[in-house]
């Protein structure tokens, strides 16, 4: 099995130079943006990105193109580059940033050359500071350059590019929320609707919000055409993904494929297999927030539509394996008491259902379970995403709540012995 | 501490990169901290008057997000990530060894203004799990017994600026993926090191 290297080609070839803006210019780089800019034809790149069927890469997989479509015309707009990673076990958009800063700013230069916008920000998570700078210091250079700033390369087309640091909380990845930080406010989700961001986004004008390794993708698509993308991986899952395989594999790490192989096939032929040769107990599909999967999963394609078949969801895009000797207790409780703390509190079932979970699964843990705590575990679940169904039907503003419910159905669907194994038996006097 | 006139011009510079002046708030708030390590109640009065809001919007604000600290911070604000890749990989240890390297409990700081601990979720550099952030510069995969040398070395050396490559290079394993470029730059204390807030610096 091998990657299949589109976004990650200029960062590998020229690894020590990838993110100067002479290295990017030297292998192509910046000459989408100069087809575009020749062509003047704004709605091609609209038409381009519809004919690729690329699916945002952030989590939830919605088409970049429709996405796009449903932007409202009027005269302020702007562009939001999602660059909040923090789903436990995602690093991919780490590496884009660091490594190819200028691919991120040439996608965001067609996209907004393709709406009239002129002003775009790219928020990055506080935690990212080394990528933070790197970004920055792209953004100067391009500014320098010409490819940023007033009447770029001659047009009459501008845009200002401005990188904001977030400060730690997770919730900012979810868009309204970021937004809202972007705004100077508490990271909060907004009501959808009205809230779309393609209508009432960022100071509620119309805004595009896009992930960094969807906007990375667009340079390669008007260069080599929305079809050409089309034609790798499947026909629900077209193009590349970047895969963040973490866990108990002896070969972690970010790798470039087309969706369509099978998890086994991803984790054995890239990842070297499990460490020690163990066995898989169970693996995450797609980041913490996903349903995971037991080891005699392992043949699921690796597409968005089969892992949604399956129940979970490829969501950011990170793989995590568990190997046979894991406490799936211990690791059901790590994802719990993550979104406990990342909760923004503004739903009761999300702010006190995860927290409580956070407690029980606690007490479990120290031996101190009660013989109800299964059913309560499942009863605070069922109040926060009812039927415990996925994708999951929600009683919050946003899909953070039944977020935690995940790794709890998980843990009883499939682990409910050992859980039991854990609560001391009731002492009959 | 009343904020100086530089401070206030370097503050003004930073609200007029936005369309609005409250999307500033989250740069000021960095700003705040790079000056006393902690969102001081004279830097909320500031940041209020600066932008145009009440203090209590900029409270609510600097108490949201888990990196504007409350009570001031050590020199070294060492994070140790507890989310599900690292707690499979053995943050428990790291944690432990830390705790006791430092003789502090989580969030805790010592009382020359030294270390300031925590434990954090997802640091996003979960494929060389587990990791650590000091002042948000990063070490991937740091194996048991590295965690003391590095508070040994912070110590001794008390660098001015930490630098992930630095940090990774003495004291990490194997790292999410190859970090290629070489690199200098790093924070100047307990806050993520970042041009535009003037928080970065280069190695010595």
């Amino acid at each position: 099995m091998r990657e299949n290297r589109l976004l990650t080609k200029h960062m590998y070839e020229n690894p020590l130079d990838s993110h100067t803006i002479k290295s990017y210019i030297n292998n192509g780089g910046y000459e989408a943006l100069r087809l575009v800019l020749k062509e003047l034809n704004p709605e091609k790149v609209l038409d381009e990105v519809k004919d690729s069927n690329i699916r945002g890469r952030g989590g939830a997989g919605f088409p970049t193109g429709t996405k796009w479509g449903f932007l409202a015309e009027e005269e302020t707009r702007y562009l939001v580059i999602n660059a909040d990673e923090s789903e436990p076990g995602t690093f991919k958009d780490r590496i884009l940033l660091e490594r190819d800063p200028h691919q991120i700013i040439e996608g965001m230069l067609v996209t907004s050359y393709a709406f009239n916008i002129s002003k775009a920000f790219i928020y990055i998570r506080g935690e990212y500071a080394k990528s933070a700078r790197r970004v920055q210091a792209a953004v100067q250079e391009a500014y320098q350059e010409g490819f940023l700033g007033e009447n770029i390369l001659g047009t009459g087309f501008s845009l200002e590019i401005v990188v904001h640091l977030g400060a730690g909380a997770y919730i900012c990845g979810e868009e309204t929320a970021l937004l809202n930080s972007l705004e100077g406010k508490r990271g909060e989700p907004r009501l959808k609707p009205p809230f779309f961001p393609a209508v009432m986004g960022l100071y509620n004008k119309p805004t595009l919000v896009n992930n960094v390794e969807t906007i990375s993708a667009i340079p390669w698509i008007l260069q080599n055409s929305g079809k050409a993308y089309s034609k790798l991986g499947t026909e629900g899952s077209t193009g590349t993904r970047i895969f963040s395989l973490s866990g108990h594999v002896n070969k972690p790490g970010n790798y470039e494929i087309e969706m369509g192989c099978t998890f086994r096939e991803f984790m054995e032929g890239l990842g070297g297999g499990v460490l020690e040769g163990k066995n898989v107990k169970a693996f995450i599909p797609g980041g913490a927030s996903a349903p995971w999967f037991t080891g005699d999963q392992l043949d699921i394609k690796m597409t968005i539509d089969d892992v949604a078949e399956a129940g979970s969801m490829l969501g950011s895009g990170a793989v995590i394996i568990m190997d046979e000797d894991t406490s799936m207790l211990r690791a059901a409780k790590s994802i719990v008491s993550f979104f406990a703390h990342e909760s923004c509190g503004q739903c009761t079932p999300c702010r006190e259902g995860t927290t409580w979970m956070e407690s029980i699964l606690e007490r479990i843990e120290s031996g101190r379970g009660r013989a109800s705590d299964i059913e309560l575990l499942l009863d605070i679940s069922d109040n926060i995403s009812p039927g415990l169904d996925w994708p999951p039907k929600m009683t919050t503003i946003c899909p953070l709540g039944p977020s935690a419910v995940s790794p709890i159905v998980s843990l009883m669907d499939h682990f409910r012995d050992e859980v039991e194994s854990l609560i001391p038996r009731k002492i009959s006097l | 501490m009343s904020w100086k006139k530089t401070l206030i011009k370097e503050a003004k510079k930073l609200i007029d990169m936005y369309p609005e002046k409250r999307s500033a708030l989250g740069p000021l708030l960095y700003l705040a901290l790079r000056e006393e390590r902690y969102i001081s109640n004279d830097a909320i009065s500031e940041i209020s008057t600066l932008i145009g809001i009440t203090e209590a919007q900029v409270q609510s604000v600097a108490t949201f997000y888990s990196m504007y600290k409350q009570e001031p911070v050590g020199k070294y604000l060492i994070s140790v990530c507890k989310s599900v890749v690292c707690e499979i990989s053995g943050s428990s240890v790291v944690n432990k060894e830390l705790m006791e390297a430092t003789n502090l409990n989580y969030f805790g700081s010592d009382e020359d203004g030294l270390f300031t601990i925590e434990q954090v979720e997802c640091i996003g550099a979960c494929g060389g799990a587990p990791s650590i952030q000091v002042n948000y510069e990063t070490i991937e995969n740091i194996q048991e017994g590295k965690v003391s040398e590095l508070c040994n070395w912070l110590e001794t050396e008390q660098p001015n600026v930490i630098n992930s490559d630095e940090i990774q290079n003495k004291f990490g394993g194997r790292k999410s993926f190859d970090w290629g470029i070489q690199d200098n730059s790093g924070s100047t204390g307990p806050y993520p090191g970042f041009q535009s807030y003037k928080t970065a610096g280069e190695r010595s």
